[in-house]
């Protein structure tokens, strides 16, 4: 069983909530209701959140824990992840008839995708509840992200990921020296078996299962350092893409969270979601005006993307619809056109999942769903080293010629 | 032969902090958790919402198969099979 460290700090955290039924519970290990199954989520102190000013953050470090005051654990392990480039797109804004664009690029971070945010405060909080191993199911940047943390957390690690992952994914896992588990089957597959396992391993933390709650709170300073990048104020529109739906949920969440506690004006915001359309049970019951997202059996290159049967899809309805937002998908070849389209006129290279937001993007404008008059903000989740092969075909040497000067004229390049 | 279930631990308070249990073997999915639920009152409800669906939050396979794939709660459990009962809130 797991021991309790003397004093476990969970900062403004005050109990687990069910997302569904209400029933709460004491903070520790756990991600579903006992009652209903549902989801549980971090219940925060009003009082001591309401203490959080401009100040109190921008005194803070350079990193997430500027917002330590907002998360549901102290900052245990620390990787100095976070506060990572929001880049004014402007070549990207003209080409797409759009007036102001910002690409938030957390492929900056430590392991180069936004995973490490919410591993930080999953570690962290692992290490406060006495696990002793960090463990999840993994497309491959939470694999990165899980294997890094619990290198410099001197834990043990035990990742799980599909076998037909990345090299760039598998490689920078298995780097960092913990257990790598390939199986022969998708996402949803590997997610099922670490729920099982999580069932029987008592001093294993599965960040994304039974430690959940204090993981997904983690996405939140994306959201935050967004508000904050900009000046203390929130862009009109933010285009997320979508594998469980976490992210964009906590986005949102970080900008409820700090329009109530005043330290944005609370001005109104859409959210838009982005899919591969290999793997888009979330677009598809937007579409059809569903509230129920149908698990579906995902066949894309956007890997990091395919959870065909994803936990906080409905939650991630919810808010685009609430906020008069849209959810889309894109093809494959879409996605590696986005990933082209960032790459030429941003200077950012992306992973498979920015290509489909910079991809959805167009083709929201397209539909008029989203206006290109309003100031917007993308999120670049991860870096497309990671990704080589998807772009691999089509990104090649202009040219191959001898070395001299004569070939060089000759080759007409100049 | 019975079907082997295996219990999540948010279920354990009703199996007695098993957490695998056999009941003798049932045609479907569905009368299977009524078996179960008369060895270990209350599992039915918790899986099952007040309409006798799954809840929107509970995965349940039969082997390997999830059966919101498969025929849902008629799906056939016959001796031998294993069924397994996960929360689905996991993962990304």
């Amino acid at each position: 069983m797991t021991t309790l460290l003397d004093t476990p700090t969970f900062g403004a955290a005050a109990n687990l909530f069910c997302r569904e039924c209400g029933a709460t519970y004491d903070l520790g290990p756990g991600n579903a209701c006992e009652q209903c199954f549902g989801p549980l989520e971090i219940g925060y102190d009003a009082d001591l959140l309401a203490r959080v000013t401009r100040e109190s953050i921008e005194a803070g470090p350079r990193t997430m824990w500027r917002y330590g005051e907002l998360l549901p654990v102290a900052p245990v392990v620390d990787l100095q992840v976070g506060c990572t480039r929001l880049v004014k797109a402007d070549n990207l804004a003209r080409e797409l008839g759009m007036k102001t664009l910002w690409v938030k690029d957390d492929s900056g971070n430590p392991t180069h995708s936004f995973k490490d945010r919410v591993v930080a405060v999953a570690a962290s909080a692992a290490k406060s509840l006495g696990f002793s191993v960090l463990s999840c199911a993994s497309t491959g940047n939470l694999a990165n992200a899980v294997a890094a943390a619990a290198a410099r957390a001197g834990m043990r690690s035990v990742v799980f990921i599909p076998s037909d992952l990345e090299d760039g994914k598998v490689i920078t896992t298995a780097v960092y020296g913990g257990t790598l588990v390939a199986i022969d089957g998708n996402y949803d597959d590997v997610n099922r078996l670490c729920a099982e396992v999580a069932g029987e391993q008592d001093d294993w933390a599965f960040v994304n299962v039974n430690v959940r709650p204090f993981y997904a709170e983690g996405s939140k300073t994306v959201g935050y350092e967004i508000a904050e990048q900009l000046g203390w104020r929130l862009p009109e529109q933010v285009v997320v893409p979508v594998a469980s739906g976490a992210l964009l949920t906590k986005v949102d969440k970080a900008w409820r969270e700090l329009s109530q506690l005043g330290l944005v004006d609370g001005s109104p915001y859409k959210v838009f979601g982005a899919q591969a359309t290999g793997c888009s049970p979330v677009s598809a019951a937007f579409k059809a005006g569903h509230d129920v997202v149908q698990p579906v059996r995902p066949s894309t290159i956007a890997k990091s993307l395919a959870i065909g049967n994803p936990a906080d899809g409905i939650y991630a309805l919810d808010v685009v619809r609430r906020t008069g937002g849209a959810i889309a998908d894109v093809s494959d070849d879409e996605v590696v056109a986005g990933i082209q389209l960032l790459a030429r006129t941003t200077g950012v290279f992306g992973e498979t999942a920015g290509g489909v937001t910079v991809a959805t993007l167009k083709a929201l404008l397209a539909s008029g769903q989203l206006d290109p008059a309003a100031e917007t903000v993308i999120l670049n989740t991860g870096d497309g080293l990671k990704t080589l092969d998807a772009v691999a075909p089509v990104a090649q040497p202009t040219a191959t010629i001898a070395p001299s000067l004569a070939a060089f004229r000759a080759s007409g390049l100049a | 032969m019975s079907v082997t279930v295996r219990v999540p631990t948010i279920l354990r308070s009703l199996t007695g902090g098993q957490s695998e249990v056999s009941v003798d073997g049932a045609g479907t999915l569905v009368e299977l958790l009524d078996k179960l639920d008369a060895e270990h009152p209350g599992i039915r409800g918790r899986v099952l919402d007040d309409d006798g669906k799954l809840r929107r939050f509970v995965n349940v396979y039969v082997g390997e198969e999830d059966v919101r794939f498969a025929g849902g709660l008629q799906t056939p459990t016959p001796d031998g099979a294993t069924v397994s009962i996960i929360p689905a809130v996991a993962g990304g």
